[in-house]
């Protein structure tokens, strides 16, 4: 599993197969004798090492989206598909990070972050190797034996985004992972997981409720309608490919795309 | 001591801050009680003195400390058992909802029945030995600890073990060291309720059967209408539960100190 997870993030197969492949994909939830149907026929096709974001308004199906990737929920009718093949059960070759930490509170940061190589059994020595970087390239250096509740909110998710890439990924999904971060703190993440992004080459789907954080980190925004979520628009970024932060705010054609999901989002609230 | 006296100073200001008030009101209690007895508002062969009761307690203490043991023993070896079958109760509830719908009126109903009523049955059954004492204080502290073991397991955040799934983590792994440490808060505190009910249980068994133990200590007592004697007994008894109580608590710290300390960290911040 592992030596073939890392055929397919060479280069040369990149644009072969697509990371994550979405096809006409519905969601119905049974809850009290009501259905609620959460996605209705979302397609969507991401290459590897593709950075996309999603954004729409709240309840439309945005976790429900990548609880369908990570295969911890299957769709009702389409299927999806990561790196060519259907997902049957829960998928083991993606690192996941959640609005909340979720760390475990009696453990230290960087065992925290080893939690994910003790699950998987991976060896001792290159785990701890591998945090120790991930430390590093996080700026968490100096609170490796921090408990949870000694870290702040951005430590915290630092050492959630480590944890979930400890076992480089082809994949991760961020379920708006800053969205408790103040808007300083969030700045900073998202210009780290830029360059995290960058270096690792891991293909992404981040869900987030800011606009701005959707279209900096990007490649392409996917624009989600009200319940029953669907495809609004799936909106390309014409940004260059290594971003700086404040540069990337006052090019035109930021305004231009954060102008355009602005428009989508207004009008799927004001037909809600 | 004085290796370390920034840490163990500091450890002892925080018992004696947390102690104080305790302690006081514990004093006062007594100061009340000497206050009645020495009043003569009630005559002492119905409360007996302060005084009265700590002078029956040295002059037959070797008496006192023999029973004691005999209901430490039980109620320790009672509460060792709950805890036992109660936690592994609750991890086969938790993980099968068949067993739980099988299991829990049974528990409920093992716990609505008053122990003191079946307490000479078991008498009956097993004789006036250990076992029926031993039976009575499982019975009643079983029930808090099976409760909070199973709120323990079931509270763990949902997320936390979607991310196991996605690490490919198996059952048994996620529950090591992640459902049974996240459960752990919630067990302690029904194990400190369970323990001082280990007590009661094991008291009530000697009531109903026994020639040692501090229920036989107060039965005879009782009949002899020694109220001094009566009131060691019971005062021996309270501390019992309080001595394990404290026991408990430390573990608790010793085990959880991630827990414990941001209680602390809460409590200084409220106060
Ligand atoms: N397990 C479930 N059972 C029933 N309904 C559910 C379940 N999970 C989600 N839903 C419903 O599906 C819809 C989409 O939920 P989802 O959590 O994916 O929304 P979201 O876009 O992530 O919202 P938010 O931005 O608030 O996080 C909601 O209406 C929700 O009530
Ligand atoms: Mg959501």
């Amino acid at each position: 599993m592992k030596g073939n997870l890392e055929a397919e993030r060479t280069p040369g197969a990149a644009t072969a197969v697509a990371a994550v492949e979405l096809d006409a994909v519905a969601v119905r939830f049974r809850a009290k004798k009501k259905e609620v149907t959460a996605l209705r026929d979302v397609s969507l096709s991401v290459a590897p090492g593709e950075f996309v974001s999603i954004v729409g308004p709240s309840g439309c199906g945005k976790s429900t989206l990548l609880k369908l990737v990570s295969g911890l929920l299957r769709p009702s009718a389409g299927s999806v598909r990561l790196f060519g093949e259907a997902v049957g059960g829960t998928r083991h070759d993606i690192g996941y990070v959640f609005q909340r930490a979720a760390l475990l509170e009696w453990r230290s940061a960087r065992r925290n972050i080893l939690l994910q190589a003790e699950m998987r059994g991976m060896p001792a020595a290159e785990a701890g190797r591998r945090a120790d970087e991930l430390i590093e390239m996080t700026g968490l250096t100096g609170f490796e034996d921090a408990l949870p509740h000694e870290l702040s909110g951005g430590m915290q998710q630092r050492v959630a985004l480590c944890r979930a890439l400890l076992h480089r990924p082809p994949v991760l999904l961020m379920d708006e992972p800053f969205g408790a971060l103040d808007a300083l703190t969030r700045e900073q993440m998202n210009v780290e997981l830029h360059r995290i992004w960058r270096e690792t080459g891991t293909t992404v789907l981040l869900v987030t409720h800011s606009i701005a954080e959707s279209v900096y980190l990007a490649n392409r925004v996917l624009v989600m309608t009200a319940r029953p979520g669907t495809v609004a628009e799936i909106i390309d970024v014409d940004l260059p490919g290594s971003r700086d932060y404040a540069e990337t705010m006052s090019q035109p054609s930021f305004a231009e795309a954060t102008g355009r999901i602005r428009d989508l989002l207004g009008a799927a609230t004001a037909t809600d | 001591m004085s290796m370390n006296p920034g840490g163990s100073e500091g450890r002892l200001l925080a018992v004696l801050e947390r102690s104080w008030r305790p302690v006081a009101l514990l004093v006062a209690c007594f100061a009340v009680w000497w206050a009645i007895t020495s009043t003569q508002l009630v005559p002492p062969y119905l409360v007996p003195s302060p005084g009265t009761t700590l002078g029956v307690m040295t002059e037959k203490s070797s008496y006192l400390w023999q029973h004691t043991w005999v209901t430490t023993y039980e109620t320790v070896l009672g509460f060792v058992i709950a805890v036992v079958i109660g936690v592994l109760a609750a991890v086969v509830m938790v993980y099968s909802t068949t067993v739980e719908k099988t299991l829990y009126p049974v528990l409920l109903f093992a716990q609505v029945i008053p122990k003191i009523a079946i307490a000479p049955l078991f008498v009956v059954w097993l004789g006036f030995g250990l076992t029926p004492k031993v039976v009575v204080a499982v019975l009643i502290a079983f029930f808090p600890v099976v409760i909070s073991m199973v709120t323990g397991l079931k509270s763990v955040d949902p997320e936390m073990l979607q991310l196991a799934a996605t690490m490919g983590a198996s059952p048994l792994k996620t529950f090591a060291k992640i459902r049974f440490p996240a459960s752990l808060p919630h067990l302690f505190s029904g194990l400190k309720v369970a323990v001082t009910l280990a007590v009661t249980g094991a008291v009530v068994g000697e009531f109903v059967g026994a020639n040692e133990g501090l229920g036989f200590v107060i039965l005879q007592a009782n009949g002899n209408l020694d109220t001094p004697m009566l009131f060691a007994g019971l005062l021996v008894m309270s501390l019992i539960g309080v001595v394990l109580f404290v026991l408990v608590e430390i573990a608790e710290q010793l085990m959880l100190p991630w827990h414990a300390s941001r209680r602390g960290e809460a409590a200084t911040t409220t106060l």
